[in-house]
């Protein structure tokens, strides 16, 4: 009940009491949106015509991908999937391979703190930069191909799976760690029997959700020529076949979903 | 727990040897995907171009320093239009993002037969492709440019949006609901009185979430013509102008860890 309805007496109805409490706060941020939204709209540059243009061009285009051509660039098709699944398994092993170290190295209750700050740095790094731009150098430095799209996974798997990994160490509960400690296990006898088994169920899952993300990933690694599935899209537009591109949209579309609920299902089963 | 004995001393050992035979058989088997992916793919890779990449490197980074920094100056309009693609495309995709999870929400669905596989497959083929792969379509229908990149994230948004707010809108405390509709509430009232202050600080969280998530992806759409940074950050490299690609990724590394410090904040802020 917002009281200050009924002390002033206006109005003894109830209403409900809003969501930011701070009424400074909140007239401060309703007026920040709308200003920012007047501006972002002002400066947006929208070529009214061409959008116009755009239209029947975009009907004509939506058009031009039905039916789906599975046939003619099957050869292709195949080739890309087989190089996003290797990518795709490969970057996921060595990724998560590499991660750990790191992961185990920025996490606060582990490490002595220049490791931390060091690991914490190399995951921040890691994690700052979008796939694509990772993959724009790897393909600059390894030349075009699978390769590319591999090591620029295995840096976005590291990023990513070190982080959590982190996260959940600092997040364990103290007294099983202190236990084992007590009986005098060494360092790594302490890892492996206080700290392991309590992050390991989570960490399954995480790793088939990273496989899950790096397979969605590689479909798109192949516009800047890192192999893949990506690349036989990025061929199908260039040569405006876009039946086949259909067909390669689709196909991604079905193992995203096949994956997605095989991963969700093995998660479930692991937790 | 299993224990033997070794020479007539009893050994404690964490399983017993049926379990772990198992367990390096798992190994055993995930260790020869691993190699035979490997395999295929080092078979496509070309390796002298892998082996020259550590000159390469060297090479890049002496060219890249000293960084251009006059060239800054030139970059606000275009970190300006990144920050915008990212903003107003979260904002279009929250406001598609709401009915799809009420929808697909088992507990508010209209119709759980018909309505709810539409929405759950929207969700679907949003999340799974990418954000480029959207910017890509767009831009041939569109034309490139902002618009472009935002309806892009836009596309790209709601799925992830949708699928964690309609998780958020499941797990909700039926009890309140019940109390609601028990004063005679209709059906709009119980979704407004009982729900929805339940999860607004899910939605809040997620909205934000997602903004930084897209701030990340907004940085290389410019790749395909969809507007912002990335679109001289792939000039500068086919130009060959290592100063200005210095400068690029120095900003897109501020951009985003000021965009992640004030998604961290504000949800610290909620919860």
């Amino acid at each position: 009940m917002t009281t200050d309805t009924v002390r002033s007496g206006v109005s003894r109805r109830w209403t409900k009491p809003p969501f930011i409490r701070n009424p400074r706060t909140r007239w401060f941020l309703w007026l920040g949106a709308g200003i920012y939204l007047a501006l972002a709209l002002g400066t947006l540059e929208v070529n009214w015509v061409r959008m116009a243009d755009g239209i029947p061009r975009g009907i004509r285009f939506i058009s031009s991908f039905f039916p789906p051509d599975f046939v003619t660039s099957w050869g292709e098709i195949v080739t890309g999937l087989y190089e996003s699944i290797w990518m795709t398994i490969t970057s996921t092993v060595v990724g998560v391979a590499l991660a750990i170290p790191i992961g185990l190295g920025a996490a606060r209750n582990l490490a002595p703190r220049p490791v931390y700050l060091v690991c914490r740095a190399i995951l921040a790094l890691t994690r700052s930069f979008q796939e694509i731009i990772i993959a724009i150098f790897m393909v600059k430095l390894f030349g075009f191909g699978p390769f590319a799209g591999f090591l620029t996974l295995s840096i976005a798997s590291i990023g990513f799976y070190g982080k959590l990994l982190a996260e959940d160490i600092e997040d364990m509960d103290p007294v099983q760690a202190e236990a084992i400690r007590a009986t005098g296990a060494k360092w790594f006898q302490w890892l492996n029997y206080a700290v392991q088994p309590q992050v390991m169920p989570r960490m399954i899952g995480l790793g088939i959700y990273r496989l899950d993300i790096n397979f969605r990933e590689s479909a798109v690694l192949g516009i800047v020529g890192a192999g893949g599935i990506g690349a036989t899209l990025n061929t199908a537009f260039d040569r405006y076949e876009f039946d086949t591109a259909a067909a390669v949209l689709l196909i991604i579309i079905a193992i995203v979903m096949f994956v997605e609920y095989t991963s969700g299902y093995v998660r479930k089963k692991v937790q | 727990m299993a224990v033997s004995q070794l020479n007539g001393v009893k050994v404690w050992q964490r399983r017993d040897r049926a379990k772990q035979l198992k367990i390096w058989f798992g190994y055993f088997i995930a260790v020869t995907i691993f190699m035979v992916c490997w395999k295929y793919m080092s078979d496509r890779t070309i390796w002298i171009f892998v082996w020259d990449a550590p000159t390469q490197a060297i090479d890049i980074a002496t060219r890249m320093v000293p960084p251009k920094w006059g060239y800054i100056n030139s970059l606000w309009g275009v970190i300006w239009d990144t920050i915008n693609i990212a903003t107003l495309g979260t904002v279009i995709a929250i406001f598609l993002a709401v009915p799809t999870a009420f929808c697909a929400a088992r507990n508010t669905t209209p119709s759980v037969r018909f309505v709810r596989p539409i929405a759950l497959f929207i969700i679907v083929s949003s999340r799974s492709i990418n954000s480029l792969i959207w910017a890509l379509i767009l831009v041939a229908i569109l034309g490139p440019g902002v618009v472009a990149g935002i309806i892009a994230i836009g596309l790209r948004s709601i799925g992830f949006c949708a699928k964690l707010l309609y998780e958020a809108i499941e797990e909700i405390e039926p009890t309140q609901v019940e109390a609601i509709t028990a004063t005679g509430a209709g059906r709009l009232q119980v979704l407004a009185y009982g729900i929805v202050p339940q999860i607004l600080p899910a939605f809040a969280g997620i909205s934000v979430f997602r903004w930084d998530i897209n701030i990340r992806e907004s940085t290389i759409l410019g790749y395909v013509g969809a507007g912002g940074i990335g679109l001289h950050l792939s000039a500068s490299i086919d130009n060959l102008v290592w100063t200005q690609v210095s400068i690029i990724l120095m900003v897109i590394i501020v951009t985003v860890i000021v965009s992640e410090w004030v998604s961290a904040k504000v949800r610290h802020s909620i919860i």
